[in-house]
């Protein structure tokens, strides 16, 4: 299966998401109060070190394993990066988790968690359905 | 010892370089944007597309997002029975004083456990943090056209603007839920 390589790079990310204690509802609540600079650090250096790739990936034009061109796609912007983004911090907030550390708690034994991910799924349902009635 | 090196919490400035590093990989691995929120979409496409059109695409040629957060799950158990780390939480001395007033007390596991538990589902508390939470995690990451991964890390880290925006919005939603909001909801039973 050609796939695998993508679980073997999430189980890679899981283990750090758990490690690092990124999913940890404690962290999130630091974070938001401004207790601790962990967080900070974790995005702040992968954003640091994603850029830094990315840029080396660019100048040197270097391929995929497959061969091919590696382009990256632009995201448009629209009112929803406002108004869902918003949204989108209560709930990270609330259950202090986005969808990666959602994922990585159900694996990690919190298996009520598993209620938050269908719930998580159920709102992006939803967020289809009433799509088009939304500002954006 | 190595082991018990990584079985101790990891520092931000291993992870975060772990996490940026994703971005690269999944790009070498096949041209894929690094995002996880996706993934919910395609579940939804896969299982209850209904006839909604935002479901009505060839979620197949994207199931690689899908094995990618397969893998999370994987890395998530893997690290929890493996890799355990036995001691307690560390958690900043403002923010045990805080969740005390709230009869949160037990902090020996990532998640508190006297607030996500099964039985927590069925008082008011529990509902709004699990359920009300998770729907705004789902609702507000489609809506924004992204997450944490997918603008906070990849789309900051390729320089798109948007992404800056949607960003500060989280952070910005995170702010008035966890200091505004977030202390009434516990204040509940």
């Amino acid at each position: 299966m050609k796939n695998i390589k993508y679980t073997l790079a999430g189980i890679l990310f899981g283990i750090v998401l758990v490690k690092s204690q990124v999913l940890s509802w404690f962290r999130i609540q630091e974070m938001f109060h401004l207790q601790s600079f962990h967080m900070y650090g974790v995005i702040g250096s992968a954003v640091v070190t994603g850029f830094i790739a990315v840029t080396v990936i660019k100048n040197l034009k270097i391929r995929t394993f497959g061969g091919e061109e590696i382009v990256i796609p632009r995201k448009p912007f629209t009112k929803g990066n406002i108004y869902g983004g918003l949204l989108f911090g209560f709930g990270w907030a609330l259950t202090g988790a986005c969808p990666g550390p959602l994922f990585a708690q159900v694996g990690a034994g919190f298996t009520v968690m598993a209620v938050a991910l269908l719930s998580a799924i159920s709102g992006t349902w939803v967020y289809g359905v009433v799509k088009d009635k939304l500002p954006h | 010892m190595l082991l018990k090196l990584i079985s101790a919490p990891w520092p931000w400035y291993v992870a975060g370089p772990i996490i940026g590093l994703t971005v690269p990989l999944l790009l070498l691995l096949g041209n894929r944007p690094f995002g996880i929120s996706s993934s919910l979409r395609h579940i939804c496409a896969a299982c209850f597309p209904g006839k909604v059109p935002f479901f009505a695409y060839e979620w197949k040629k994207e199931i690689w997002n899908l094995f990618f957060a397969a893998g999370i799950v994987i890395g998530g158990f893997i690290a929890a029975h493996l890799l355990a780390d036995p001691a307690p939480v560390r958690i900043s001395p403002k923010l045990e004083t805080a969740l005390g007033e709230f009869g949160i007390s037990d902090h020996n596991n990532l998640l508190p456990s006297q607030l996500f538990n099964w039985p927590a589902l069925l008082t008011i508390r529990g509902f709004i943090l699990i359920v009300v939470g998770g729907f705004l995690v789902g609702f507000g990451t489609r809506y924004a056209g992204g997450c944490t991964s997918g603008h906070s890390i990849f789309g900051l880290s390729t320089l798109q603007w948007p992404s800056l925006v949607a960003t500060c919005c989280f952070m910005a939603g995170g702010f008035i839920m966890s200091n505004l909001v977030l202390p009434f909801i516990l204040s509940l039973s």
